[in-house]
């Protein structure tokens, strides 16, 4: 008894005799812990100073609920938030679907397919603004844009002016915004596709599977989780870009193709009303908190790191 | 390779060859409408670009016989008046995406070494909240932005860019190292303690020697990020000084009368140092994009 208490006496100090620490101390101590508090403080310091109190303002701004009211009432709020609703369904679940299907395209071992993917990629690389502004001055141009000069040398159409209506000019965002991000989440589903491992596959031929059966029974299954967090990130991620809507379509005809928050900005520097602008913008959280509450707990539940 | 995708099954069929050229001809077409898809806006940015008028009528010559190099020329001498300002920008937003670069370094990889290497307890709080750098959206962030910065007095200046892209890369950086920094042993660390070093000597003499690949990727992310960024500059700086490569390219966005083959050219030029750096890292990048991807 008395030997092992001497041996524990020997050793650190235990619990009891150690003086009251606050929790965040852990187990440093001295000038060891002033040091690392030191090297986090530029850190929090741009987080609190960068991230958290806009974050507060922008919800102490947008927090009277006369402004939700004369957002509802404005006739171009309604159709901006009909066009968010498109533009994010649509683009996403376009650049998520045709990705999953070119993945497997660009699975094929032929060298001109390797070669084509160093060019697949490419408007990935590109800045926004320079990628988008081509799209615009392509559209715009009338008579003598690209797609208007193609339409009347391969099928004797006039084009028509692409901003002049809604929906096409929606459309044409929509083109940018999968054209820009559709290589991302086809090289991210590619990484998927290529970690499955090729027994499966083998396997299903042995058992006389078509290639529709390998694609629903085995790739189905082993990507849905990758292809689901995808498509959470993309969705939150589109829902933030105004992009394609600021620098393909600009919001013509008179707000038609405009979303939630291009006309948030339009609030807020050309009407000069900033809180509306920021309630703008607060208006689309109730669908954002969804997806990322699902999408934390998709990535808490599975580990998988983007 | 050709039999690994035609099984045992279908190469005892009757028609096994028919079903491979019909396989091998759909892929080329899909090849080639990929291939026109992809290229279709940068092709269109080149044809504006090599015109001298500025008018793209693309009449099925695919390389125009009028296409001269003069826009570029041009830049270069700067003989044009609307574009006469160009190379300063182009200062502005290096000078932009080299301080965003160096804070981001700085910053990511102390905070990484105290959150990782020096394990400073409840520092979750930290790598949670920047988790909300990711979702919440900028667009909502902005208008408060821009308020906050008129009330900091650095509305219309270089550094308020540079601080928010830096707030925006740093989250990202963080992660990244602290990914990278497991790979290095911590009894490293203990030796050095036992030495006598203190955490200071730890950082400089064991931690940025050893991450220094990592640094500079993550300081590259960020130089990429602030480069190719247009918001906050658009949002945060006015004056014709501090104008950067993108605010330049947008400002003609409404103006019929613009200086198209111009503008093109400076798009060109303002892509393709990104565009480099994308492929030269390519391996790197998708590497990263897709580790864990699935469950190992």
């Amino acid at each position: 008894m008395n030997g092992s208490s001497g041996v524990l006496a020997v050793r650190r100090p235990i619990a009891p005799e150690r003086p009251w620490l606050p929790a965040w101390r852990g187990h440093l101590h001295g000038s060891d812990l002033t040091c690392s508090i030191l090297f986090v403080v530029p850190y929090a310091a741009l987080l609190v100073a960068f991230v958290i109190y806009p974050i507060g303002y922008a919800l102490w701004m947008g927090s009277d609920p006369a402004l939700y009211a004369e957002l509802l009432s404005d006739p171009r709020y309604v159709r901006a938030a009909v066009n968010t609703v498109l533009f994010v369904g649509l683009a996403v679940n376009l650049q998520m679907i045709l990705a999953l299907l070119l993945s497997g395209f660009f699975m094929r071992r032929r060298r001109w397919i390797r070669a084509l993917l160093v060019i697949y990629i490419l408007p990935w690389t590109l800045p926004a603004v320079p990628a988008y502004l081509s799209f615009h001055w392509m559209f715009v141009a009338y008579p003598q844009g690209l797609p208007n000069n193609l339409l009347e040398s391969l099928f004797g159409i006039e084009g028509p002016f692409w901003f002049d209506q809604r929906w096409l000019a929606l459309a044409c965002d929509i083109a940018a915004n999968v054209w820009k991000w559709m290589p991302l989440w086809t090289l991210v589903l590619l990484g998927g596709r290529m970690s499955i491992p090729q027994d499966l596959y083998d396997a299903a031929d042995v058992d006389g599977a078509s290639l529709y059966q390998r694609f629903a029974y085995i790739t189905v299954p082993l990507l849905a989780n990758l292809y689901l967090i995808s498509t959470l990130v993309s969705t939150i991620w589109t829902f933030g870009d105004y992009a394609p809507v600021l620098f393909v379509s600009g919001g013509s005809p008179a707000f038609g193709s405009t979303v939630v928050s291009t006309l948030g900005f339009h609030y807020a520097l050309d009407y000069g009303n900033p809180p509306l602008g920021v309630a703008a913008g607060l208006s689309i959280l109730p669908l954002l908190i969804p997806a990322v509450i699902f999408l934390m707990h998709r990535l808490k539940s599975t580990e998988v790191q983007l | 390779m050709i039999a690994a995708l035609f099984s045992a099954r279908q190469r005892r069929t009757p028609y096994y060859r028919i079903r491979r050229i019909v396989i091998e001809a759909a892929s080329v077409v899909l090849g080639a409408m990929l291939l026109s898809w992809s290229l279709i806006p940068v092709y269109n940015m080149f044809l504006i670009a090599l015109d001298p008028t500025g008018h793209n009528e693309f009449t099925w010559e695919i390389w125009p016989s009028k296409a001269t190099l003069d826009v570029f020329i041009a830049l270069w001498t700067g003989d044009v008046e609307d574009v006469r300002d160009i190379w300063p920008q182009f200062g502005n937003s290096i000078y932009i995406g080299l301080f965003v670069m160096v804070l981001t370094i700085l910053i990511g990889s102390l905070a990484s070494f105290a959150i990782g290497r020096m394990r400073l307890a409840k520092s979750w709080v930290l790598t949670d909240t920047a988790l909300l750098t990711y979702i919440i959206p900028s667009s909502i962030l902005i208008i408060p932005f821009h308020r906050v910065m008129h009330a900091y007095g650095l509305l219309d200046n270089p550094w308020a860019v540079i601080a928010a892209e830096a707030t925006f890369a740093t989250p990202y950086a963080i992660l990244v190292l602290l990914h990278a920094s497991k790979l290095i042993p911590t009894e490293l660390d203990d030796a050095a303690r036992i030495d006598g070093a203190s955490v200071v000597q730890l950082y400089l003499r064991i931690y940025v020697p050893l991450m220094a690949p990592a640094l500079a990727a993550v300081g590259t992310f960020a130089l990429l990020f602030a480069w190719n960024d247009y918001f906050y500059q658009y949002m945060l700086l006015m004056s014709e000084k501090n104008t950067t490569v993108a605010m330049a390219l947008e400002q003609f966005f409404d103006d019929d009368d613009a200086p198209w083959n111009y503008m093109m050219a400076i798009a060109i030029l303002y892509s393709l140092p990104p565009i480099a750096i994308f492929y030269a890292l390519r391996r790197y990048m998708a590497a990263g994009l897709t580790a864990g991807g699935t469950k190992d």
